[in-house]
Protein backbone atom coordinates (compact mmCIF):
# COMPACT_ATOMS: atom_id res chain seq x y z
CA UNK A 1 0.00 0.00 0.00
CA UNK A 2 1.35 3.23 -0.36
CA UNK A 3 1.90 5.69 2.04
CA UNK A 4 -0.35 8.50 2.75
CA UNK A 5 -0.61 11.22 5.28
CA UNK A 6 -3.30 10.74 7.90
CA UNK A 7 -5.61 13.09 9.90
CA UNK A 8 -8.94 12.80 12.33
CA UNK A 9 -10.71 16.22 12.57
CA UNK A 10 -13.19 16.92 15.47
CA UNK A 11 -15.67 19.08 13.56
CA UNK A 12 -17.41 19.05 10.29
CA UNK A 13 -16.18 22.72 9.38
CA UNK A 14 -12.34 21.31 9.74
CA UNK A 15 -12.97 17.89 8.18
CA UNK A 16 -14.65 19.76 5.07
CA UNK A 17 -11.68 22.59 4.78
CA UNK A 18 -9.01 19.49 4.54
CA UNK A 19 -7.95 17.91 1.52
CA UNK A 20 -7.80 15.06 0.96
CA UNK A 21 -9.48 11.47 0.78
CA UNK A 22 -12.57 10.81 3.50
CA UNK A 23 -12.33 7.66 5.22
CA UNK A 24 -15.00 6.12 7.77
CA UNK A 25 -15.71 2.13 8.22
CA UNK A 26 -12.58 1.93 5.56
CA UNK A 27 -14.13 -1.20 4.31
CA UNK A 28 -14.40 -0.38 0.38
CA UNK A 29 -11.64 2.18 0.94
CA UNK A 30 -8.69 0.24 2.54
CA UNK A 31 -9.65 -2.86 0.80
CA UNK A 32 -9.01 -1.17 -3.00
CA UNK A 33 -6.01 0.70 -1.57
CA UNK A 34 -4.37 -2.75 -0.72
CA UNK A 35 -5.14 -3.27 -4.56
CA UNK A 36 -3.88 -0.50 -5.87
CA UNK A 37 -7.05 0.89 -7.21
CA UNK A 38 -7.42 3.72 -4.86
CA UNK A 39 -3.88 5.55 -3.75
CA UNK A 40 -5.09 8.63 -1.90
CA UNK A 41 -2.23 10.97 -1.08
CA UNK A 42 -4.25 11.94 2.22
CA UNK A 43 -6.39 10.43 4.17
CA UNK A 44 -9.47 12.54 6.17
CA UNK A 45 -10.70 10.17 9.17
CA UNK A 46 -14.05 11.36 10.14
CA UNK A 47 -15.14 8.97 12.41
CA UNK A 48 -14.39 11.48 15.09
CA UNK A 49 -17.19 13.44 14.01
CA UNK A 50 -20.25 14.04 15.56
CA UNK A 51 -22.31 12.14 13.01
CA UNK A 52 -23.20 9.15 15.21
CA UNK A 53 -26.87 9.39 16.16
CA UNK A 54 -30.31 9.13 14.81
CA UNK A 55 -32.43 11.41 15.85
CA UNK A 56 -36.44 11.10 15.30
CA UNK A 57 -37.74 14.13 13.90
CA UNK A 58 -40.92 16.01 14.43
CA UNK A 59 -42.71 15.36 11.52
CA UNK A 60 -41.72 11.63 12.38
CA UNK A 61 -38.87 10.90 10.43
CA UNK A 62 -35.57 9.85 10.80
CA UNK A 63 -32.09 11.77 10.44
CA UNK A 64 -29.48 9.54 10.59
CA UNK A 65 -26.04 10.80 11.05
CA UNK A 66 -23.38 9.91 8.25
CA UNK A 67 -21.23 8.33 10.90
CA UNK A 68 -23.83 5.81 12.36
CA UNK A 69 -22.83 2.23 12.11
CA UNK A 70 -24.28 -0.49 9.77
CA UNK A 71 -25.53 -2.89 12.68
CA UNK A 72 -26.53 -0.17 15.10
CA UNK A 73 -28.83 1.63 12.19
CA UNK A 74 -29.82 -2.17 11.25
CA UNK A 75 -30.93 -2.74 14.91
CA UNK A 76 -31.91 0.54 15.88
CA UNK A 77 -35.49 0.28 17.50
CA UNK A 78 -37.30 3.03 15.66
CA UNK A 79 -35.56 1.59 12.00
CA UNK A 80 -36.77 -2.18 13.07
CA UNK A 81 -40.16 -0.49 13.87
CA UNK A 82 -41.60 1.91 10.88
CA UNK A 83 -38.42 1.08 8.64
CA UNK A 84 -38.38 -2.72 8.38
CA UNK A 85 -36.87 -2.74 4.43
CA UNK A 86 -33.35 -0.67 5.77
CA UNK A 87 -33.24 -2.72 8.46
CA UNK A 88 -33.44 -6.20 6.01
CA UNK A 89 -31.12 -4.87 3.38
CA UNK A 90 -28.20 -3.80 5.92
CA UNK A 91 -28.55 -7.16 7.71
CA UNK A 92 -28.27 -9.14 4.26
CA UNK A 93 -25.17 -7.40 3.51
CA UNK A 94 -21.53 -8.25 3.92
CA UNK A 95 -20.96 -9.73 7.50
CA UNK A 96 -20.98 -8.79 11.07
CA UNK A 97 -17.59 -8.01 11.86
CA UNK A 98 -17.90 -5.46 8.02
CA UNK A 99 -21.26 -4.15 9.39
CA UNK A 100 -19.86 -3.07 12.46
CA UNK A 101 -17.49 -0.66 10.74
CA UNK A 102 -19.41 0.09 7.76
CA UNK A 103 -21.45 3.43 8.39
CA UNK A 104 -24.28 5.01 6.74
CA UNK A 105 -21.82 7.29 4.74
CA UNK A 106 -19.80 5.06 3.52
CA UNK A 107 -21.44 2.51 2.58
CA UNK A 108 -23.85 5.54 -0.31
CA UNK A 109 -20.56 5.63 -1.69
CA UNK A 110 -18.81 2.00 -1.75
CA UNK A 111 -17.90 1.01 -5.45
CA UNK A 112 -18.38 -1.52 -7.50
CA UNK A 113 -17.02 -5.37 -7.01
CA UNK A 114 -16.81 -5.41 -10.86
CA UNK A 115 -13.51 -8.11 -11.12
CA UNK A 116 -12.57 -5.66 -13.75
CA UNK A 117 -12.27 -2.62 -11.76
CA UNK A 118 -10.40 -3.85 -8.57
CA UNK A 119 -7.88 -5.83 -10.59
CA UNK A 120 -5.00 -3.67 -11.93
CA UNK A 121 -3.96 -6.81 -14.08
CA UNK A 122 -7.15 -7.44 -15.58
CA UNK A 123 -6.82 -5.10 -18.78
CA UNK A 124 -9.25 -1.91 -19.30
CA UNK A 125 -11.61 -0.62 -16.93
CA UNK A 126 -13.09 2.85 -17.84
CA UNK A 127 -14.05 3.52 -14.32
CA UNK A 128 -10.60 2.85 -12.72
CA UNK A 129 -9.19 4.20 -15.69
CA UNK A 130 -11.02 6.36 -18.24
CA UNK A 131 -10.70 5.69 -21.81
CA UNK A 132 -9.27 1.90 -21.18
CA UNK A 133 -12.26 0.46 -22.26
CA UNK A 134 -14.46 -2.01 -20.71
CA UNK A 135 -13.19 -5.60 -20.16
CA UNK A 136 -16.52 -6.88 -18.96
CA UNK A 137 -18.57 -6.59 -21.68
CA UNK A 138 -16.89 -9.10 -23.36
CA UNK A 139 -15.34 -10.86 -20.61
CA UNK A 140 -16.73 -12.43 -17.21
CA UNK A 141 -19.83 -10.56 -16.85
CA UNK A 142 -22.59 -13.06 -14.78
CA UNK A 143 -22.82 -10.72 -11.93
CA UNK A 144 -22.93 -7.52 -13.90
CA UNK A 145 -25.63 -4.94 -14.14
CA UNK A 146 -28.56 -5.58 -16.99
CA UNK A 147 -30.35 -1.50 -16.67
CA UNK A 148 -28.43 1.69 -16.42
CA UNK A 149 -25.38 0.52 -18.16
CA UNK A 150 -23.89 2.06 -21.37
CA UNK A 151 -20.97 1.00 -23.97
CA UNK A 152 -18.63 1.91 -21.66
CA UNK A 153 -19.53 0.16 -18.25
CA UNK A 154 -22.06 -2.20 -16.99
CA UNK A 155 -20.52 -2.34 -13.64
CA UNK A 156 -23.37 -3.30 -10.73
CA UNK A 157 -23.80 -1.10 -7.74
CA UNK A 158 -23.33 -3.26 -5.09
CA UNK A 159 -25.04 -1.67 -2.38
CA UNK A 160 -28.08 -3.39 -0.56
CA UNK A 161 -28.51 0.23 1.70
CA UNK A 162 -28.82 2.21 -1.27
CA UNK A 163 -31.63 0.14 -2.53
CA UNK A 164 -33.70 0.37 0.72
CA UNK A 165 -33.31 3.99 1.24
CA UNK A 166 -34.04 4.54 -2.43
CA UNK A 167 -37.37 2.94 -2.58
CA UNK A 168 -38.06 5.07 1.45
CA UNK A 169 -36.58 8.44 -0.75
CA UNK A 170 -34.42 9.09 1.03
CA UNK A 171 -32.40 12.30 1.48
CA UNK A 172 -28.89 12.82 1.55
CA UNK A 173 -27.51 16.04 3.51
CA UNK A 174 -24.16 17.07 2.68
CA UNK A 175 -21.30 20.09 3.63
CA UNK A 176 -18.92 21.45 1.38
CA UNK A 177 -16.22 23.84 0.54
CA UNK A 178 -19.93 25.93 -0.86
CA UNK A 179 -22.32 25.42 2.42
CA UNK A 180 -24.89 22.89 3.08
CA UNK A 181 -27.11 21.43 0.70
CA UNK A 182 -29.67 18.26 0.44
CA UNK A 183 -29.93 15.74 -2.79
CA UNK A 184 -32.57 12.98 -3.28
CA UNK A 185 -31.50 9.81 -3.26
CA UNK A 186 -32.74 9.68 -6.69
CA UNK A 187 -30.80 12.25 -7.84
CA UNK A 188 -27.56 11.24 -5.92
CA UNK A 189 -26.21 8.49 -8.32
CA UNK A 190 -25.29 9.05 -11.97
CA UNK A 191 -25.57 6.56 -14.73
CA UNK A 192 -21.90 5.66 -16.17
CA UNK A 193 -22.97 6.72 -19.97
CA UNK A 194 -19.20 7.97 -21.02
CA UNK A 195 -18.30 8.84 -17.73
CA UNK A 196 -18.01 5.73 -15.49
CA UNK A 197 -15.57 6.99 -13.27
CA UNK A 198 -17.92 9.83 -12.06
CA UNK A 199 -20.22 7.80 -9.93
CA UNK A 200 -22.28 10.46 -8.08
CA UNK A 201 -22.77 14.33 -7.77
CA UNK A 202 -20.36 15.12 -5.44
CA UNK A 203 -17.99 17.33 -5.26
CA UNK A 204 -14.65 17.44 -4.23
CA UNK A 205 -14.86 18.16 -0.34
CA UNK A 206 -18.33 17.28 0.23
CA UNK A 207 -19.14 15.57 3.14
CA UNK A 208 -21.84 13.21 3.63
CA UNK A 209 -23.55 14.60 7.35
CA UNK A 210 -27.09 12.88 7.23
CA UNK A 211 -29.36 10.81 5.53
CA UNK A 212 -32.98 12.04 5.63
CA UNK A 213 -35.74 9.19 5.81
CA UNK A 214 -39.40 11.01 5.44
CA UNK A 215 -42.36 9.75 7.68
CA UNK A 216 -43.22 5.81 7.24
CA UNK A 217 -46.67 6.33 7.43
CA UNK A 218 -47.52 2.99 8.36
CA UNK A 219 -46.42 1.70 4.94
CA UNK A 220 -45.56 -2.14 4.59
CA UNK A 221 -42.44 -3.09 3.47
CA UNK A 222 -39.83 -5.75 2.51
CA UNK A 223 -36.28 -6.01 1.33
CA UNK A 224 -35.59 -9.63 -0.77
CA UNK A 225 -32.62 -10.68 -1.78
CA UNK A 226 -31.37 -13.50 -3.86
CA UNK A 227 -28.25 -14.33 -4.21
CA UNK A 228 -25.22 -17.25 -4.92
CA UNK A 229 -25.36 -18.29 -1.18
CA UNK A 230 -27.43 -17.58 1.79
CA UNK A 231 -24.54 -15.18 3.60
CA UNK A 232 -22.00 -13.05 3.03
CA UNK A 233 -22.65 -12.52 -0.72
CA UNK A 234 -24.17 -9.63 -3.08
CA UNK A 235 -27.32 -10.05 -4.99
CA UNK A 236 -28.03 -11.16 -8.22
CA UNK A 237 -31.19 -9.77 -8.08
CA UNK A 238 -32.78 -7.68 -5.22
CA UNK A 239 -35.95 -6.22 -4.56
CA UNK A 240 -37.26 -2.89 -2.04
CA UNK A 241 -40.72 -2.60 -1.99
CA UNK A 242 -42.58 0.19 0.33
CA UNK A 243 -46.24 -0.39 0.01
CA UNK A 244 -49.29 1.15 1.43
CA UNK A 245 -52.45 -1.34 0.89
CA UNK A 246 -56.35 -0.49 1.29
CA UNK A 247 -58.76 -2.45 0.87
CA UNK A 248 -57.10 -5.00 -1.32
CA UNK A 249 -55.90 -2.29 -4.03
CA UNK A 250 -52.43 -0.74 -3.86
CA UNK A 251 -52.99 3.15 -2.80
CA UNK A 252 -49.00 3.90 -2.87
CA UNK A 253 -45.80 1.87 -3.70
CA UNK A 254 -41.98 2.29 -4.19
CA UNK A 255 -40.34 0.05 -5.85
CA UNK A 256 -36.40 -0.10 -5.95
CA UNK A 257 -33.57 -2.93 -7.43
CA UNK A 258 -30.37 -4.11 -6.41
CA UNK A 259 -27.94 -6.19 -7.96
CA UNK A 260 -29.72 -5.42 -11.46
CA UNK A 261 -28.68 -1.25 -12.38
CA UNK A 262 -25.47 0.32 -12.62
CA UNK A 263 -27.13 2.49 -9.64
CA UNK A 264 -29.69 1.44 -7.08
CA UNK A 265 -32.45 1.18 -9.45
CA UNK A 266 -36.03 2.82 -8.40
CA UNK A 267 -38.59 1.15 -11.11
CA UNK A 268 -41.11 4.49 -11.77
CA UNK A 269 -42.51 1.86 -14.45
CA UNK A 270 -43.66 -0.73 -11.61
CA UNK A 271 -44.67 1.96 -9.05
CA UNK A 272 -47.15 3.32 -12.33
CA UNK A 273 -48.19 -0.30 -12.94
CA UNK A 274 -49.69 -0.94 -9.99
CA UNK A 275 -50.81 2.13 -8.12
CA UNK A 276 -54.48 2.11 -7.52
CA UNK A 277 -54.45 -1.65 -8.75
CA UNK A 278 -55.74 -5.12 -7.27
CA UNK A 279 -52.56 -6.64 -4.86
CA UNK A 280 -52.70 -9.93 -6.80
CA UNK A 281 -50.65 -12.05 -8.46
CA UNK A 282 -51.18 -10.90 -12.23
CA UNK A 283 -50.69 -7.12 -11.23
CA UNK A 284 -47.72 -7.71 -9.86
CA UNK A 285 -46.32 -9.76 -12.81
CA UNK A 286 -47.12 -6.98 -15.06
CA UNK A 287 -45.11 -4.71 -12.25
CA UNK A 288 -42.28 -6.40 -12.78
CA UNK A 289 -42.08 -7.00 -16.85
CA UNK A 290 -42.60 -3.11 -16.89
CA UNK A 291 -39.49 -2.85 -14.44
CA UNK A 292 -37.42 -5.01 -16.69
CA UNK A 293 -38.54 -3.75 -20.04
CA UNK A 294 -35.27 -1.90 -20.52
CA UNK A 295 -33.45 -4.68 -19.66
CA UNK A 296 -30.02 -4.85 -21.65
CA UNK A 297 -28.53 -8.17 -20.62
CA UNK A 298 -25.39 -9.99 -22.25
CA UNK A 299 -24.87 -13.84 -22.61
CA UNK A 300 -24.02 -14.45 -18.76
CA UNK A 301 -26.19 -12.52 -17.28
CA UNK A 302 -29.32 -12.70 -19.20
CA UNK A 303 -31.07 -15.14 -16.32
CA UNK A 304 -30.83 -11.59 -14.24
CA UNK A 305 -33.58 -10.76 -16.27
CA UNK A 306 -36.12 -13.50 -15.37
CA UNK A 307 -34.46 -13.43 -11.91
CA UNK A 308 -35.24 -9.73 -11.14
CA UNK A 309 -38.88 -10.16 -12.74
CA UNK A 310 -40.04 -13.52 -9.95
CA UNK A 311 -37.72 -11.27 -7.59
CA UNK A 312 -39.54 -8.17 -7.56
CA UNK A 313 -43.08 -10.47 -7.78
CA UNK A 314 -42.32 -12.23 -4.69
CA UNK A 315 -41.22 -8.71 -2.68
CA UNK A 316 -44.70 -7.05 -4.19
CA UNK A 317 -46.60 -10.55 -2.61
CA UNK A 318 -44.68 -10.29 0.86
CA UNK A 319 -45.14 -6.76 1.29
CA UNK A 320 -48.82 -6.59 0.57
CA UNK A 321 -50.00 -9.75 2.35
CA UNK B 1 10.92 -2.90 35.33
CA UNK B 2 10.26 -6.91 35.33
CA UNK B 3 8.30 -6.60 38.69
CA UNK B 4 6.33 -3.83 36.80
CA UNK B 5 5.43 -5.68 33.86
CA UNK B 6 4.25 -8.54 36.15
CA UNK B 7 1.53 -6.48 37.84
CA UNK B 8 -1.66 -6.93 35.69
CA UNK B 9 -3.87 -4.07 35.35
CA UNK B 10 -7.34 -4.86 36.91
CA UNK B 11 -9.91 -5.01 34.86
CA UNK B 12 -12.79 -2.40 34.32
CA UNK B 13 -16.28 -4.15 34.83
CA UNK B 14 -17.10 -3.33 30.94
CA UNK B 15 -14.16 -5.45 30.00
CA UNK B 16 -15.08 -7.91 32.82
CA UNK B 17 -18.58 -8.10 30.99
CA UNK B 18 -16.91 -8.43 27.57
CA UNK B 19 -14.47 -11.23 28.05
CA UNK B 20 -16.90 -12.67 30.14
CA UNK B 21 -14.45 -13.90 33.43
CA UNK B 22 -12.08 -11.83 34.58
CA UNK B 23 -8.46 -13.51 33.49
CA UNK B 24 -5.95 -14.27 36.04
CA UNK B 25 -2.35 -13.31 36.95
CA UNK B 26 0.01 -14.89 34.55
CA UNK B 27 -2.41 -13.90 31.79
CA UNK B 28 -1.25 -14.11 28.03
CA UNK B 29 -0.97 -10.82 27.91
CA UNK B 30 2.44 -11.12 29.21
CA UNK B 31 3.64 -12.48 25.28
CA UNK B 32 3.93 -8.61 24.02
CA UNK B 33 6.40 -8.06 26.77
CA UNK B 34 10.32 -7.77 26.72
CA UNK B 35 10.69 -9.88 29.89
CA UNK B 36 8.76 -12.83 28.47
CA UNK B 37 11.17 -15.78 27.81
CA UNK B 38 11.23 -17.14 24.36
CA UNK B 39 8.07 -18.74 23.47
CA UNK B 40 7.29 -21.14 21.31
CA UNK B 41 5.20 -18.30 19.60
CA UNK B 42 7.85 -15.66 19.56
CA UNK B 43 10.60 -18.32 18.25
CA UNK B 44 8.22 -19.19 15.28
CA UNK B 45 8.07 -15.93 14.46
CA UNK B 46 11.37 -15.90 13.59
CA UNK B 47 12.62 -13.23 15.95
CA UNK B 48 14.07 -14.90 19.38
CA UNK B 49 14.37 -12.90 22.36
CA UNK B 50 17.39 -11.15 21.75
CA UNK B 51 16.02 -9.85 17.71
CA UNK B 52 12.89 -8.22 20.03
CA UNK B 53 15.41 -6.32 21.79
CA UNK B 54 17.57 -4.95 19.45
CA UNK B 55 15.16 -4.58 16.58
CA UNK B 56 14.13 -0.93 16.64
CA UNK B 57 10.64 -1.23 18.05
CA UNK B 58 8.25 1.67 17.35
CA UNK B 59 5.76 1.02 19.58
CA UNK B 60 6.38 1.39 23.36
CA UNK B 61 4.41 0.60 26.27
CA UNK B 62 3.32 4.26 27.25
CA UNK B 63 2.34 2.80 30.65
CA UNK B 64 3.54 -0.29 32.11
CA UNK B 65 1.03 -0.35 34.99
CA UNK B 66 -1.99 -0.19 36.09
CA UNK B 67 -2.80 1.40 32.34
CA UNK B 68 -6.67 0.29 32.42
CA UNK B 69 -7.70 2.07 35.89
CA UNK B 70 -5.51 5.03 34.55
CA UNK B 71 -8.05 4.82 31.45
CA UNK B 72 -10.63 4.29 32.92
CA UNK B 73 -10.38 8.04 35.21
CA UNK B 74 -9.14 9.88 31.80
CA UNK B 75 -10.48 9.85 28.41
CA UNK B 76 -7.33 7.96 26.72
CA UNK B 77 -4.80 10.58 24.81
CA UNK B 78 -5.72 9.99 20.83
CA UNK B 79 -2.57 8.87 20.42
CA UNK B 80 -2.29 5.76 22.46
CA UNK B 81 -4.24 2.19 22.10
CA UNK B 82 -5.28 -0.40 24.58
CA UNK B 83 -4.61 -3.56 23.65
CA UNK B 84 -6.07 -6.95 26.21
CA UNK B 85 -5.35 -3.95 28.66
CA UNK B 86 -2.00 -2.37 27.93
CA UNK B 87 -1.74 0.75 26.78
CA UNK B 88 0.36 1.06 23.83
CA UNK B 89 2.02 4.55 22.07
CA UNK B 90 0.96 4.55 18.44
CA UNK B 91 3.32 7.72 17.91
CA UNK B 92 5.90 6.40 14.89
CA UNK B 93 3.18 4.00 13.49
CA UNK B 94 3.41 4.60 9.77
CA UNK B 95 -0.68 5.25 8.54
CA UNK B 96 -0.64 2.81 5.80
CA UNK B 97 -0.26 0.07 8.39
CA UNK B 98 -3.37 -2.12 9.47
CA UNK B 99 -4.18 -3.23 12.93
CA UNK B 100 -3.81 -6.58 12.02
CA UNK B 101 -0.33 -5.96 10.92
CA UNK B 102 0.42 -3.83 13.73
CA UNK B 103 -0.74 -7.11 16.24
CA UNK B 104 1.56 -9.60 14.15
CA UNK B 105 4.43 -7.86 12.99
CA UNK B 106 5.30 -4.90 15.68
CA UNK B 107 4.04 -6.39 18.80
CA UNK B 108 4.04 -10.29 17.95
CA UNK B 109 0.54 -11.03 19.03
CA UNK B 110 0.45 -13.96 16.35
CA UNK B 111 -3.13 -15.82 17.75
CA UNK B 112 -4.77 -13.15 15.09
CA UNK B 113 -4.11 -14.69 11.75
CA UNK B 114 -3.92 -13.20 8.24
CA UNK B 115 -6.14 -14.83 5.81
CA UNK B 116 -7.34 -13.08 2.77
CA UNK B 117 -5.99 -9.54 3.97
CA UNK B 118 -9.43 -8.04 2.16
CA UNK B 119 -11.91 -8.20 4.78
CA UNK B 120 -13.16 -11.55 3.35
CA UNK B 121 -12.86 -14.58 5.91
CA UNK B 122 -12.81 -13.21 9.39
CA UNK B 123 -9.17 -15.19 9.97
CA UNK B 124 -8.24 -11.54 11.62
CA UNK B 125 -11.22 -11.22 13.54
CA UNK B 126 -10.48 -9.17 16.78
CA UNK B 127 -13.00 -6.78 19.60
CA UNK B 128 -12.31 -3.27 19.49
CA UNK B 129 -14.87 -1.53 21.75
CA UNK B 130 -15.82 -4.67 22.24
CA UNK B 131 -17.30 -5.25 19.07
CA UNK B 132 -16.09 -7.49 16.19
CA UNK B 133 -14.29 -6.09 13.28
CA UNK B 134 -11.86 -6.99 10.60
CA UNK B 135 -8.65 -5.87 11.75
CA UNK B 136 -6.98 -6.15 7.42
CA UNK B 137 -9.28 -3.49 6.89
CA UNK B 138 -8.75 -1.84 9.86
CA UNK B 139 -5.90 1.06 9.72
CA UNK B 140 -4.25 1.15 13.25
CA UNK B 141 -3.80 4.79 13.33
CA UNK B 142 -7.59 4.57 13.63
CA UNK B 143 -8.09 2.76 16.16
CA UNK B 144 -6.38 5.27 18.90
CA UNK B 145 -7.88 5.77 21.77
CA UNK B 146 -9.88 2.42 21.76
CA UNK B 147 -9.92 -0.61 23.17
CA UNK B 148 -8.64 -3.80 21.49
CA UNK B 149 -9.13 -7.50 22.62
CA UNK B 150 -7.71 -10.20 20.59
CA UNK B 151 -6.99 -14.03 21.04
CA UNK B 152 -4.50 -13.20 23.58
CA UNK B 153 -6.83 -10.95 25.59
CA UNK B 154 -9.61 -14.19 26.22
CA UNK B 155 -7.63 -16.69 28.12
CA UNK B 156 -4.88 -18.80 27.73
CA UNK B 157 -3.42 -22.91 28.68
CA UNK B 158 -5.28 -23.44 32.00
CA UNK B 159 -7.79 -20.55 32.02
CA UNK B 160 -9.38 -20.81 28.80
CA UNK B 161 -12.61 -18.63 27.79
CA UNK B 162 -15.93 -20.84 27.91
CA UNK B 163 -15.73 -20.42 24.24
CA UNK B 164 -12.53 -21.45 23.48
CA UNK B 165 -13.27 -24.12 25.77
CA UNK B 166 -16.25 -25.10 24.11
CA UNK B 167 -14.30 -25.24 20.61
CA UNK B 168 -11.79 -27.65 22.00
CA UNK B 169 -14.88 -29.89 23.06
CA UNK B 170 -17.04 -30.03 20.07
CA UNK B 171 -13.61 -30.17 17.90
CA UNK B 172 -14.17 -26.78 16.24
CA UNK B 173 -11.94 -26.60 13.95
CA UNK B 174 -9.28 -28.80 12.06
CA UNK B 175 -6.17 -26.88 10.57
CA UNK B 176 -6.34 -24.54 13.56
CA UNK B 177 -5.80 -21.56 10.75
CA UNK B 178 -9.45 -19.53 11.22
CA UNK B 179 -10.10 -20.71 15.34
CA UNK B 180 -9.15 -17.78 16.48
CA UNK B 181 -10.56 -15.25 14.40
CA UNK B 182 -13.77 -17.81 14.94
CA UNK B 183 -13.87 -17.59 18.72
CA UNK B 184 -13.35 -13.82 18.77
CA UNK B 185 -16.37 -13.65 16.54
CA UNK B 186 -18.17 -16.36 18.85
CA UNK B 187 -17.64 -14.03 21.90
CA UNK B 188 -18.73 -11.01 20.15
CA UNK B 189 -21.74 -12.95 19.15
CA UNK B 190 -23.14 -13.55 22.57
CA UNK B 191 -23.70 -9.56 22.97
CA UNK B 192 -25.62 -8.99 19.93
CA UNK B 193 -29.38 -9.49 18.45
CA UNK B 194 -29.05 -12.96 17.33
CA UNK B 195 -32.02 -15.59 17.48
CA UNK B 196 -31.86 -18.50 18.78
CA UNK B 197 -31.58 -21.23 16.62
CA UNK B 198 -28.28 -22.86 14.94
CA UNK B 199 -29.60 -21.20 11.28
CA UNK B 200 -28.86 -17.70 13.27
CA UNK B 201 -26.00 -18.85 14.52
CA UNK B 202 -24.95 -19.71 11.18
CA UNK B 203 -25.80 -15.64 9.94
CA UNK B 204 -24.32 -14.53 12.96
CA UNK B 205 -21.05 -16.59 11.74
CA UNK B 206 -21.83 -15.84 8.30
CA UNK B 207 -18.31 -13.63 8.31
CA UNK B 208 -15.64 -16.59 9.59
CA UNK B 209 -14.55 -18.96 6.64
CA UNK B 210 -13.14 -22.53 7.81
CA UNK B 211 -11.88 -24.53 4.81
CA UNK B 212 -11.92 -27.39 6.90
CA UNK B 213 -15.47 -27.30 6.98
CA UNK B 214 -15.69 -28.03 10.86
CA UNK B 215 -18.84 -25.62 10.75
CA UNK B 216 -21.22 -28.32 12.43
CA UNK B 217 -18.88 -28.31 15.24
CA UNK B 218 -18.25 -24.81 15.72
CA UNK B 219 -21.98 -24.05 15.76
CA UNK B 220 -22.23 -26.54 18.68
CA UNK B 221 -19.50 -24.97 20.75
CA UNK B 222 -21.07 -21.38 20.07
CA UNK B 223 -24.85 -23.20 21.29
CA UNK B 224 -22.88 -24.42 24.06
CA UNK B 225 -21.48 -21.31 25.52
CA UNK B 226 -25.09 -19.63 24.50
CA UNK B 227 -27.30 -21.98 26.44
CA UNK B 228 -29.14 -23.37 23.58
CA UNK B 229 -28.78 -27.43 22.27
CA UNK B 230 -27.46 -27.53 18.55
CA UNK B 231 -29.48 -30.01 16.29
CA UNK B 232 -26.23 -30.82 14.49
Amino acid sequence: MQNFTYERPSSVDKAVGSSGKFIAGGTTLVDLMKLGVEEPPALVDVTALPLDQVEVLANGGLLIGAMVRNSDLANHPEVKKSYLVLSEALLSGASPQLRNMATTGGNLLQRTRCPYFRDLTSGGCNKRNPGTGCSAIEGHHRTMAILGTSDNCIATHPSDMCVALTALEAVIYVEGKKGKRTIAIGEFYKLPGDTPNIENVLEPGDLITHVELPPAHGTKQVYLKLRDRASYEFALASAAVVAKVEGGHIRWVRVAMGGVGTRPWRSHEAETALTGKAANAANFRSAAEAALKGAKPHPENAFKVELAKRCVTRALKMATA
Amino acid sequence: MADELKQEPELRDDQQLLDLEPLTSGSAKDDSTFANPVTRRTFLSGLGAAGLVVSAHPLSMAAEQSAAPAAAQDAPAATSVLINGKSYSLAGVEPRVTLLDLLREQLYLTGTKKGCDHGQCGACTVHVNGRRVNSCLTLAVMVAGKEVTTIEGLGQPGNLHPMQAAFVEHDGYQCGYCTSGQIMSAVALMKEPIGPSDEDVKHGMAGNICRCGAYPNIVAAVQQVRGHSSAS
